[in-house]
């Protein structure tokens, strides 16, 4: 464990209503990030996925526990942690080359601008945004301008990218195209990533590790799901794979029923060391879900989307 | 058909235009002269009397001929009491930029401070609330009692009147800053000052900009108010001189310039603003 690049001790949040009656949103939470590894976030609305977010990349602090990233505590933002906003945050009064440019300056004051420029070019090229360099942000399409935060984030080197829920607000083609953008990029670049989704196939296709939440207040990391689909994997074949239907399974199901129940069964719960499984090993499971699937039980469309 | 539609607003302004004139040409046109009571007496007070009533106020004609001759000379000066309107205009105009321009410097930055902290925001909060519904007219003979200059007093008095648009609006602008432009930027570690000029400044342009043109606009109406208080030269002092000349024509050829100089103003700052807004 000593390899470790965040780890996660004991983090709560808790609001104060106006009324004086603290709310506790989640709780004790535990969890650990390797370096190169893609970690996906999945809970329902309301058990704190953004807060959670924002509390790794320093913007939020935590009511209780730490953050350490590579053994320092977290104690504000920083370069090392790029984050990737829902809403993609681009400044409208600057272009593509503006925007990404700005990241980069940032993170080396002392640069030309030419090599500002030069290092930006490269990003706006690894994104596939070649030509639209001096367009404005309003000139973009939705997906665009994701690629361009996605740029900016990947611009500055960081140690770590936050992503929530970067791809929620496009629609279901450019999604996929960015998705599978995103696996292309971190299989080049060997970039650790944390993101949160509601996505569960978004998750399987991204994640290597599922950290499952269950529903706020009070809210638990339930277990982590261990993708032992291998890495190669595109949007393509993935559902060919007998891995597959497992996980997807699994998932679904703690999100329909086991999210919500998961309080009553927790007598030898241990939030240090959530249960750690691998659906897509278990051959009883995967049988069981392939009966399931030859009977015509689609999963809820809620889940799925 | 949009060449159509393009073409029937500015037909219909010049429709109404012309109404407007003739209307206005209609009222002021000579009464007829009743049959004069006493020939013997209308023949000794002159032909003028005799031949009928000229309205007092001037017609179309007589307005259109004005406007002309000042056209033809607009910047001849013949003596504090007779100078062109093209002069009483930069006078007025100079005045309105000076006071505005001053304003302009201080209130951004106020603003910005305001905006930029609820601490300081609610500090001045009160002073703002009871400085602002003050006429600026008001603020006159304190200005002259303790400047001692007119000129100097018709600054100040714009001055503070196009102060407190700029100012609220600039807080209103840096305070509403979205949320995410400043999270990139903590995520960034970008600096205070580099946040402060990369970031807020772009983000609330539009909105200070909106107060700026607010501002010029109040500074434009008030000027004339002021001038017609201080005297001596500007737009302003130039119509109550005409009224005490009775010369109804100079103050109609007045009251215009001043519409179109203010709708050039507001035309420059609107032009500003959006060469600063941007989409999103």
């Amino acid at each position: 464990m000593n390899e470790t690049l965040i780890r996660v001790e004991g983090i709560a949040k808790k609001f104060t209503g106006r009324d004086g009656t603290d709310t506790t949103v989640f709780e004790n939470l535990h969890f650990g990030i390797q370096p190169g590894e893609f970690v996906c976030l999945i809970g329902h609305s309301g058990c704190g996925k953004t807060t959670i977010l924002n509390i790794l990349s320093g913007l939020e602090q935590a009511s209780a526990g730490y953050v350490f990233v590579g053994g320092r505590e977290v104690n504000g933002p920083s370069l090392d942690r790029a984050v990737i906003f829902q809403s993609h945050a681009l400044m409208p009064w600057l272009t593509v080359m503006g925007n990404i440019a700005f990241a980069v300056s940032s993170r080396w004051p002392e640069w030309s601008a030419d090599k500002v420029a030069a290092h930006a070019q490269k990003y706006i090229d690894l994104v596939n945004l070649t030509g639209s360099e001096k367009k404005r942000p309003a000139e973009l399409s939705g997906g665009m301008k994701q690629r361009v935060g996605i740029a900016r984030a990947l611009s500055i080197q960081p140690k770590m990218l936050l992503m929530d829920e970067p791809f929620s607000a496009l629609d279901a083609l450019t999604r996929g195209v960015l998705q599978e953008e995103v696996l292309r990029i971190c299989a080049e670049t060997r970039q650790t990533v944390f993101m949160i989704t509601h996505d569960v196939d978004e998750a399987i296709l991204l994640a290597d590790k599922i950290i499952l939440m269950t529903n706020g207040p009070h809210a638990k990391i339930a277990e982590i799901v261990v993708n032992t689909m291998p890495r190669s994997r595109t949007r393509h074949d993935l559902h060919k794979h007998p891995h597959y239907y497992r996980i997807r399974n699994h998932l679904i199901d703690f999100l329909v029923d086991r999210s919500k129940l998961f309080a009553a069964v927790s007598a030898e719960f241990d939030p240090r060391h959530p249960p750690l499984v691998s659906p897509g090993l278990d051959e009883s499971d995967g049988a069981d879900a392939g009966a399931r699937s030859q009977t015509g039980g689609t999963p809820p469309l809620a889940a799925v989307r | 058909m949009k060449s159509l539609l393009n073409w029937k607003a500015p037909a219909l302004s010049l429709a109404m235009f012309l109404l407007l004139i003739g209307i206005w040409h209609a009222l002021t046109l000579p009464k007829a002269a009743p049959p004069p009571a006493d020939t013997e007496y209308a023949a000794l007070i002159g032909a003028a009397a005799a031949a009928g009533q000229k309205s007092a106020f001037p017609s179309p004609a007589d307005v259109g001929a004005k406007i002309w001759q000042h056209l033809q000379e607009p910047f001849y000066d013949r003596g504090p009491n007779d100078k062109g309107i093209g002069i009483q205009l930069a006078y007025s105009i100079a005045r309105v930029l000076a006071g505005y321009l001053l304003a302009a410097l201080v209130a951004v930055p106020v603003g910005f401070l305001i905006g930029m902290s609820p601490t300081v925001y609610r500090a001045l909060d009160p002073y703002i609330q009871v400085l602002k519904p003050i006429s600026p007219l008001a603020w006159m003979p304190l200005a002259l009692f303790t400047l001692k200059d007119s000129s100097v007093s018709a600054i100040f008095v714009i001055f503070i009147c196009s102060l407190w648009p700029m100012l609220i609006n600039t807080a209103f602008g840096v305070a509403s800053v979205r949320r995410e432009w400043l999270n990139v930027a903590r995520t960034l570690e970008v600096g205070p000052m580099r946040t402060a000029f990369r970031v807020i400044l772009p983000a609330a342009a539009p909105t200070i900009m909106t107060g700026m043109r607010i501002s010029i606009g109040i500074a434009w109406l008030v000027i004339v108010a002021a001038e017609m208080l201080v005297g001596g030269t500007g737009i302003g002092y130039f119509v109550w001189n005409e009224w005490n000349n009775l010369s109804i024509t100079n103050i109609l050829t007045a009251i215009l310039a001043i519409g179109l100089v203010g709708m050039l103003l507001d035309l420059m700052l609107a032009k500003l603003t959006r060469l600063v807004t941007f989409p999103e």
